[in-house]
């Protein structure tokens, strides 16, 4: 077995379910080591490309190269070296901790104390309710126990499909530093997830929609860059208004010329020029949203260029898949 | 721990850590000899008669024909002597003899007249049910011969059985129900249990094989409808007292050829069912039905159409409540059963390979 | 019909759900302890917690299933410890785990949630309509739900928690799994929603969505930890989201 972490080439894998084209010509490579991100909603095709990873489902057409081996010819030795995690994975409830993990040790043809050192940094968080029956802990702690299985065996490639689904704010930043210390320890990791400000904690992104990718993969800073119009954020009030009439502002904002797209961004609106990107582009941008909405009646004007988001970028590109 | 015996340990403590379906499970064959030994009632067509006739004169020949023109019943056949009852029950030529001395005729003509009417014992609701038309068309024919009206007495006599258990009769096909639910039902469960779960797909990339992961899945399970097998034949004997006259080692072979083709059943099903639900409903439909209706436990296969009766024939638990009731009430060892063990074994062997040619190592 | 909140309670005019000391313990457990809050018609107002922070359980004592330990609410101005029936028939539920029946069509289902609120057939039929037309889905109205893509469906959802013109509508996780775009879609549904007066109540794991509410509420440990605009929130943790807004509190709650 090759020392170095393992890497992962996929070339043009499709998979069809009668009539719906579920992952279509899908390609991308991840490097040694590193944290890649696949961000989606449901229905994108997350499921069935972890499915197609994990060797239990054939590609329609296309090739995977995981750590070297063949994803359809060498299978049976790629499952030894991988971690699974399945979307919507949910254990065996009516099975303490300490036994679940101990199951999954023993079908992977391993023990709890060969597994321990890589498993112990997460584990040791769950240790304490060894006893407790699966189905009894919180959302946090079942994701931390469902990971410590995929990796009692020590696999040198982790596929975890949603890990983060349905569990609360808190658990899921737990859980993302959890990935990142497993990356400083050298395993290569795939996940998916839907949501957009989890692209963040990623080395690379591929977004993915409708089976396909949006754009090349790349560091989310780069992906958030590539954003290809002007952008700006704003801020009006009605006058004498308590709060901000989101419904009329983004109708104003639609009816402006220039604009392209007006979308709801945190307590902000963030409105898409039609033009490309550029700081006299935004500029001109946000003149003319401002003078729009000057003349609309709206008070408190606030506009501004703003950094694009990776969420700006799946908008833009679901809106206008070709860019 | 090898995979395969934490497996076993694992879906063991699936079974002891759920207390109510436990429980059931336990109490099922119990309440279901209790209920069926108290309750069970069954109605009979096709009656198949032999008429021995010694007379041969113009009234036992007018009774024969009045057999003869009964819808309910069949005649088979007249014979002349007593001793062609034994086989034709013995090989279920008939289900049930009416015996007319000789000299009926002149018997009839005093009013002394008296007939024999003979039927199979193990089979007790069928007999009585049997014997009552038979009496009917007697009496009715009787009535009908006008004024002089003599009274026909009805004797009855059994073989086989002749307490006249009629709990003999369903302790069979109870005990093919309890193991077909058990076996079939829990494995279909448990499996598509873990489809819905998630862990299946782990399980599947795991290197623990497809056929090893049945295997160490279904053992469990083996064991409990063993254990179920052997409460419904102990509350059978001790509350009812149903007789176990030929070889118990016979049925207990028997019994584990049809609870290997029933476990067989239930991966087959569960492999092509996504979920808990339509493993259940599939289960249902495809095998418990079939066993209560079409093994001749709840409706004799002699009375259903003929188009039909070939189908009950592929039913496994056709073969083992005969095998059953070979074993339990005619005194039969393996050599009696050899055709019945014969089939159930094959029947299991086949559906095993199915159920294992039906597992993939991928989804 | 409804009952006439009970005289002690001062409540201004224009609070769509008032809360005073609301408890709810299970044995030794206090699931919820002593929740005060005020919501006004027509606000759009989030309900954020960890699990297992003592959400879901104030929820169903909002919405008429669970009786408070101690403590008051009125929602639509009717007492729900006093009357919890009358209480479900003024408020809208949806959830992202049961909204509607995939089985059935979009009229059936439409129909029978009137049913459910004894519309009479003709008001439903005018809302379904109306519904449709919202929602650009004439053409599907015979269609069964479960077809329809994820992104219609909650708003169709969302549309059939309205039906019978609740005082206040509770959203529980409504957008989860969508893309953005849907997402983003779904809430000016709820913007034009509240402008019409309809006080709108919702959780979310989606801390930019949080942002989106009027105010926030956060719950930790079964107490309101933290209640106000998000922009009052950022600033008074000092943190630029409410994503660090809410990973400070329950973090340390």
């Amino acid at each position: 077995m090759p020392n170095a972490p393992a890497s992962v080439a996929v070339r043009g894998l499709s998979k069809r379910f009668g009539s719906v084209e579920a992952l279509a010509d899908v390609s991308f490579d991840v490097a040694p080591g590193e944290l890649f991100g696949i961000v989606g909603p449901d229905g994108a095709g997350k499921s069935t490309l972890f499915r197609l990873l994990a060797t239990l489902l054939l590609p329609d057409a296309g090739t995977a190269t995981l750590d070297g081996l063949d994803l359809v010819r060498d299978y049976r030795a790629l499952r030894l070296r991988l971690g699974y995690m399945p979307g919507r994975f949910s254990l065996y409830p009516d099975l303490t901790v300490a036994e679940n993990l101990a199951f999954f040790a023993d079908v992977f043809g391993t023990t709890v104390a060969e597994g321990r050192a890589i498993v112990e940094p997460i584990y040791a968080q769950i240790e304490p309710f060894a006893h407790r029956r699966a189905g009894a802990l919180s959302g946090g702690m079942k994701q931390k126990l469902a990971l410590s299985c995929a990796l009692v065996h020590r696999p040198r490639l982790l596929l975890l499909d949603e890990p983060t689904t349905g569990v609360d704010a808190v658990s899921r930043a737990e859980f993302w530093d959890v990935l990142a210390t497993l990356r400083d320890s050298g395993i290569t990791t795939l996940v998916s997830t839907p949501y957009m400000d989890e692209a963040a904690r990623c080395d690379r992104i591929a977004l993915v929609q409708d089976g396909r990718l949006l754009g090349p993969p790349d560091t989310p800073d780069a992906v958030a860059r590539a954003f290809p119009a002007p952008l700006v954020e704003v801020r009006a009030q009605r006058p004498g208004a308590a709060t901000m009439d989101r419904v009329a502002l983004l109708a104003a904002l639609r009816h402006t010329p220039g604009v392209a797209r007006a979308e709801i961004f945190g307590d902000w609106m963030h409105v898409t020029g039609a033009g490309s990107s550029g700081p006299s582009a935004d500029e001109h941008l946000a003149a003319t949203v401002r003078d729009a909405l000057v003349a609309a009646g709206f008070a408190d004007v606030d506009v501004r260029p703003v950094a694009p988001s990776v969420e700006d970028v799946f908008l833009h590109r679901m809106a206008r898949p070709d860019v | 721990m090898s995979a395969f015996r934490s497996l076993v340990v694992k879906e063991t403590r699936h079974i002891l850590r759920d207390r109510q379906t436990l429980g059931v499970l336990l109490a099922l064959p119990v309440v279901m000899v209790l209920l069926f030994g108290f309750a069970i009632r069954t109605d009979v067509q096709d009656v198949r008669v032999l008429v021995v006739d010694a007379a041969r004169d113009g009234q036992s020949l007018d009774l024969t024909r009045a057999v003869a023109a009964t819808p309910a019943l069949r005649l088979v056949g007249v014979d002349g002597a007593p001793a062609a009852i034994e086989p034709a029950l013995r090989t279920g030529r008939a289900s049930v003899a009416l015996v007319l001395p000789a000299a009926f005729g002149a018997s009839f003509a005093r009013g002394t007249a008296e007939v024999l009417v003979v039927t199979d014992g193990t089979t007790p609701n069928y007999a009585a049910a049997a014997e009552g038309y038979v009496r009917q068309v007697v009496q009715t024919w009787a009535a009908q011969q006008g004024a002089r009206a003599p009274t026909v007495r009805v004797a009855t006599r059994m073989r086989f059985n002749p307490e006249m258990k009629s709990e003999a009769l369903f302790v069979p096909g109870l005990l093919a129900y309890v193991l077909t639910l058990v076996s079939a039902l829990m494995t279909a469960l448990s499996i598509s249990r873990e489809k819905e779960s998630g862990t299946m797909e782990v399980l599947l990339v795991s290197p623990l094989r497809p056929g090893a992961m049945v295997v160490g899945k279904v053992a469990p399970y083996l064991v409990l409808a063993f254990v179920n097998a052997l409460t419904a034949l102990a509350v059978a004997r001790f509350v009812f007292h149903v007789p176990m006259r030929g070889s118990l080692a016979a049925l207990l072979v028997a019994t584990l050829a049809y609870m290997l083709g029933s476990l067989a059943l239930g991966v087959l099903i569960s492999s092509k069912t996504p979920d808990q639900r339509t493993a259940m409903m599939g289960t249902l439909l495809g095998l418990l039905l079939p066993t209560l209706a079409l093994s001749g436990f709840v409706f004799p296969i002699s009375s259903m159409p003929a188009w039909i009766r070939p189908v009950t024939q592929i039913v496994p638990a056709t073969w083992y409540i005969l095998a059953a009731r070979g074993a339990m009430l005619k005194g039969l060892g393996f050599t009696g059963l050899a055709k019945e063990l014969i089939v159930l074994f094959a029947m299991a062997a086949l559906l095993l390979v199915a159920a294992s040619r039906s597992l993939k190592d991928r989804l | 019909m409804s009952n006439a909140p009970a005289p002690s309670f001062d409540i201004p005019p224009g609070t769509a759900v008032w809360a005073r000391d609301l408890t709810r313990t299970f044995g030794t457990f206090v699931a919820v302890d002593a929740l005060s809050f005020d919501v006004a018609e027509g606000e759009v107002f989030g309900f954020l917690g960890a699990n297992g922070a003592g959400k879901t359980t104030a929820m169903k004592m909002l919405t008429g299933l669970l009786a408070p330990s101690s403590g008051e609410a009125l929602v639509a101005g009717i007492n729900v410890a006093a009357d919890p029936d009358a209480v479900k028939r003024r408020i809208g539920y949806m959830s992202q785990r049961f909204a509607l029946y995939d089985d059935l069509t979009v009229r059936e289902n439409v129909r029978f949630f009137g049913g459910l609120y004894n519309l009479p057939p003709a008001v439903v039929r005018e809302r379904l309509d109306a519904l449709l037309a919202d929602l650009a889905l004439e053409r599907s109205a015979d269609e069964r739900v479960g077809r329809l893509p994820l992104g219609w469906k909650q708003r169709l959802a969302f549309g059939v928690a309205l039906l019978h013109r609740p005082a206040v509508v509770f959203l529980d996780e409504p957008t989860g799994g969508v893309d953005p775009a849907t997402r983003r879609q779904f809430w000016e549904t709820i913007y034009a929603t509240a402008q019409r007066g309809t006080t709108v109540f919702v959780t979310t794991h989606y801390m930019d969505e949080a942002e989106y509410c009027d105010r926030v509420s956060i719950m930790v440990d079964g107490r309101l930890a933290a209640l106000g605009t998000p922009a009052e929130l950022k600033a008074r943790f000092g943190t630029d989201s409410m994503d660090g807004v809410f990973l400070r509190l329950a973090r340390n709650g």
